[in-house]
């Protein structure tokens, strides 16, 4: 297994954009140097030390621009004045990791958090980064920023010992000051390295063992609750997200859309539209759009243009499924890394034989909408054929990448700014925004705002992947799974293998071309594979009428695994008997990015009635009750955030659970506006209890993602188990609780 | 138009078909209020028009001329915070932050007709502001936790 398993989805689109060049476009960007663009201070460059953050942070496979010493992974600046300043490609998107990181920083150079600033996600100003997703800035930034804090405090600790002729041995660095433990004599960090212009380097070999990072037993801050750096911002409005943005003599831009995906752009009249003062309208092949003062002039001016489109016959959600199954496909889609087909174990047929009961189901997902609550946007900037773009990505080097390829310039005359961002959830690696905004300035000569509205957001992004999973599997009289045969058609690998003992087993995925464009989500396949399997390993423990927790301990050595699914089934009161003859129980586990989650849930089935006059009369649906969730992720940062983690995934995972879908015709999306796609809101909120498993001898994992996956499956099961109905598609109760076919 | 945002008076010459959200965040440059929808579904842009929640996507903003408008940069008086900014802060009630100025103020006029309100209250109260991050449980705690300490202030 390659030491980072990019999912088949992380990685996927070509630049969809792709301009001629100007001649001015072409000129030389310079290095700036260190300490000509920060000043004096302590400058303390980490460089990379393994394959694994080779690929996270500085040189990559993906590396292509040169405009910073591609070798670095972070770099962290104590100025003379006492500010503690930190570089890091990642990206602030909720999951409150410029807090954690910061706390990881802080916790090394035995300093209040507060003092730490982040600078993050600016391709000039920040080290090269992969990209923020999969959960793998906790595991993979967090100890990076640990070993530059340590070795700027070793560092600290060398100019003290300088400065008083003093053995190291008689400095501590405690609560922000730098002490003399003989004379008692404290001094801030910042007065050390005043009138120094010192550069450090460390290497992997020093970054590695013996470099002071303190283990997780010792930590006083990190572990701690520490609070939303920036929430005072949040809180007064003063925070800018992207589409907050202004720059001087800025204009507002809109993209011309056409009425299907890939329809061809056949004819355009733009006289009546270009007549309207102060637009301008452009065209560049298929792309076109309008740049004007206000939005109610936008508006006017892109309904004044006259296009006609050429549209090809497209499949529906009708026959997604089929579809799926019928279009396979067999190259290897570039960038692809996964399991794909994994290893036959033991022998599929043989344990069916030996099985006391056979079962046979077929699972779907539905493509559902990231919906991010800032929709894409972008403010792009041209100078002197410099192109800056601010932008909400996860990928900003990604987007630095699709930018100079459409314009066909070099990828250091093109500056990727990321403010913290509205939000994401896997929903925005591309930068599709902000190729559309450069365009328009551009053609506009003035800097340009572009905002997608909440129908372009639902229709030009993308979705997560659709999927149909096949199981096949035997179980004994006494509860043991004699068989498991698993096919999983595009909804990607994520989390396939079953983490039960099971010795004849097989797991495969199916790439099939999808109808809509598909790439990350929150968990991604994870929630699909596990909802499979989980409603399976359900089934089969009702085949032998055992206890759905019974079976699963009985099939499942993994102790992280064991030790969730107890403290969930535990503080959930597992085994109790129901309040009312309507509820059900339900429960399920998995792992997923080195994060272990179990989750119990309980529902009740609401009658219209029920709920008293003023609601028009249907099929009865599907309350949430009850939701405990335990999670493992090692040893945990901020407990507080974590749980706003957790609580955020579950809701989240109702929406896919109960009733989020993707509806799409020929070639357009049916239901592209918040009134026609339902988001859980506070009236589905089931009362949610989180049990946090710390681990202080494990290494952190991320956490943004996995405590999704159990929700479904638990759900599902916990419907079953009121009902006697097994539902087998996500969503499961779009229009209520309707029998499934 | 006249319009009264945060106590101030702004005269403005605008199409008067334009929206109240786009008037504060591109004319008056109070970007507080965001775009999450335009149709009046989401909640992000709410502001108060004297008091009371309305969504700014949907309203014209000569509509509302000559009445008092507040935003979320006009919550807090003389550099204090609201109480439910600071109880925000406190619950840890948000993520990304995009829904929290509409979420603030949605419950800032719930806490003015409610000093004290039930869980059912405050999730009626709030049951059209979207957040996508899942922070609902947090949502409420502040808008319990405001509510205490209006209580206590009170007294
Ligand atoms: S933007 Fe106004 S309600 Fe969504
Ligand atoms: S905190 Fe992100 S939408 Fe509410």
């Amino acid at each position: 297994m390659p030491e980072i398993e990019l999912e088949r989805y992380e990685l996927f689109e070509t630049p969809a954009y792709s301009f001629e060049p100007e001649q001015s476009d072409v000129l030389e960007m310079q290095r700036r140097e260190f300490f000509k663009f920060l000043g004096g201070g302590l400058v303390l460059l980490l460089a990379l030390d393994t394959r694994a953050t080779a690929q996270e942070s500085g040189r990559g496979p993906a590396f292509r621009g040169d405009a910073r010493p591609p070798e670095l992974a972070a770099w962290l600046h104590i100025a003379e004045d006492g500010s503690i300043t930190v570089y890091t490609g990642k990206t602030e998107v909720g999951q409150n990791i410029r807090t954690s990181l910061a706390q990881a920083v802080a916790e090394e150079l035995r300093t209040p958090i507060q003092s730490i600033r982040l600078v993050m996600a600016d391709t000039d100003l920040t080290p090269y980064d992969l990209g923020t997703f999969g959960s793998r800035t906790t595991p993979l930034m967090a100890p990076q920023m640990k070993k530059v804090g340590a070795a700027a405090r070793e560092a600290l600790i060398d100019l003290a010992a300088e400065k008083w002729k003093l053995d190291r041995s008689s400095i501590t660095v405690a609560a922000g000051v730098v002490k003399n433990n003989v004379t008692g004599e404290a001094v801030g960090l910042g007065e050390l390295t005043r009138g120094q212009k010192l550069l450090r380097t460390i290497s992997g070999a020093e970054a590695g063992a013996g470099s002071g990072v303190t283990p997780a037993a010792e930590w006083k801050l990190e572990g701690t609750s520490a609070a939303k750096l920036n929430a005072l911002d949040m809180v007064t409005g003063a925070h800018r997200y992207t589409p907050d943005l202004t720059r001087p003599g800025m204009l507002y831009g809109r993209v011309l859309r056409p009425p299907a995906f890939n329809a061809k752009l056949a004819s355009f009249d733009s006289k009546e539209a270009s007549a309207i003062p102060d637009v301008v309208i452009m065209r560049d092949g298929d792309f076109a759009g309008a740049v004007a003062l206000d939005e109610v002039t936008l508006g006017k001016a892109i309904g004044a243009i006259k296009a006609e489109w050429k549209t090809e016959p497209q499949p529906s959600n009708k026959e997604l499924f089929t579809y799926l199954k019928e279009h396979p496909v067999t190259q290897s889609i570039a960038g692809e890394v996964g399991p794909g087909q994994l290893p036959i174990h033991g022998d599929i047929e043989q344990g069916l034989q030996a099985a006391a009961h056979q079962l046979e189901a077929t699972y779907t997902v539905a493509y559902i909408a990231h919906v991010p609550l800032e929709p894409r946007s972008a403010v792009a900037e041209w100078n002197n054929g410099k192109l800056t773009v601010w932008t909400g990505t996860q990928r900003p080097w990604g987007v630095q990448g699709e930018l100079a390829a459409a314009f066909k310039i070099p990828e250091d005359r093109v500056r990727v700014i990321v403010p913290d961002t509205g939000s994401a959830y896997g929903g925005k690696h591309t930068g599709e925004a902000a190729v559309e905004a450069a365009r328009l300035a551009k053609a506009a000569g003035k800097p340009v705002k572009l905002i997608w509205s909440r129908e372009e957001e639902f229709t030009w992004a993308y979705f997560r992947p659709a999927g149909l999973i096949e199981i096949r599997s035997g179980v004994s009289s006494d509860g043991l799974i004699t068989a498991w045969e698993f096919h999983n058609y595009n909804s990607g690998p994520s989390a396939i293998e079953t983490p039960y003992d099971i010795v004849n087993r097989t797991t495969q995925f199916h790439a099939t071309e999808s109808p809509l464009r598909q790439g990350s989500y929150r968990g991604l396949a994870a929630t699909a594979n596990h909802f499979a399997r989980e409603s399976h390993m359900d089934d089969l423990a009702a085949a032998v009428a055992m206890d759905p927790l019974e079976f699963r301990l009985k099939n499942l050595k993994n102790e992280r695994l064991r030790a969730v699914l107890e403290a969930a089934a535990q503080k959930f009161g597992w085994g109790n008997s129901k309040s009312e003859s309507s509820h059900g129980f339900g429960l399920a586990c998995g792992v997923e990015k080195g994060g272990y989650v179990a989750t119990c849930a309980e529902i009740s089935i609401v009658t219209p009635e029920f709920l008293g006059a003023e609601v028009t009369p249907g099929p009865p649906t599907v309350k949430i009750e009850r939701v405990v969730t335990a999670f493992e992720c090692g040893a945990i940062v901020n407990p507080e955030h974590l749980r706003n983690q957790i609580e955020g995934a579950i809701v989240m995972g109702i929406g896919g659970a109960l009733f989020e879908a993707v509806e799409f015709s020929n070639g357009r999306i049916l239901n592209s506006r918040l009134s026609k796609y339902r988001v859980p809101r506070f009236s589905d909120l089931p009362v949610i209890e989180t049990v946090l498993v710390d681990r202080k001898d494990l290494s952190s994992a991320g956490a943004g993602e996995t405590p999704i996956v159990g929700l479904a499956p638990a759900v599902g099961n916990a419907i079953f188990h009121a009902t006697g109905t097994r539902f087998r598609s996500l969503p499961m109760t779009p229009r209520g609780f309707v029998q499934p076919l | 138009m006249e319009l009264v945002v945060n106590q101030k008076h702004y005269r403005l010459l605008v199409d008067p078909e334009r929206r109240l959200l786009w008037v504060l965040r591109d004319e008056l440059e109070l970007t507080g209020a965001k775009y999450g929808c335009g149709e009046g579904q989401c909640g992000a842009c709410t502001v108060l028009i004297d008091g009371a929640p309305i969504r700014s996507c949907i309203t014209r903003a000569s509509a509302v001329a000559g009445k008092q408008i507040t935003t979320i940069e006009g919550l807090a008086q003389n550099g204090k915070l609201h109480a439910l900014q600071e109880a925000f802060i406190e619950a840890d009630a948000m993520q990304c932050g995009y829904c929290t100025p509409g979420m603030i103020l949605s419950g800032v006029s719930l806490l003015k007709k409610t000093p004290q309100p039930s869980e059912p209250e405050i999730r009626r109260a709030l049951e059209g502001n979207v957040c996508r991050c899942g922070t609902y449980p947090r949502i409420i705690r502040a808008v319990q936790i405001a509510g205490a300490n209006s209580g206590v202030q009170h007294a």
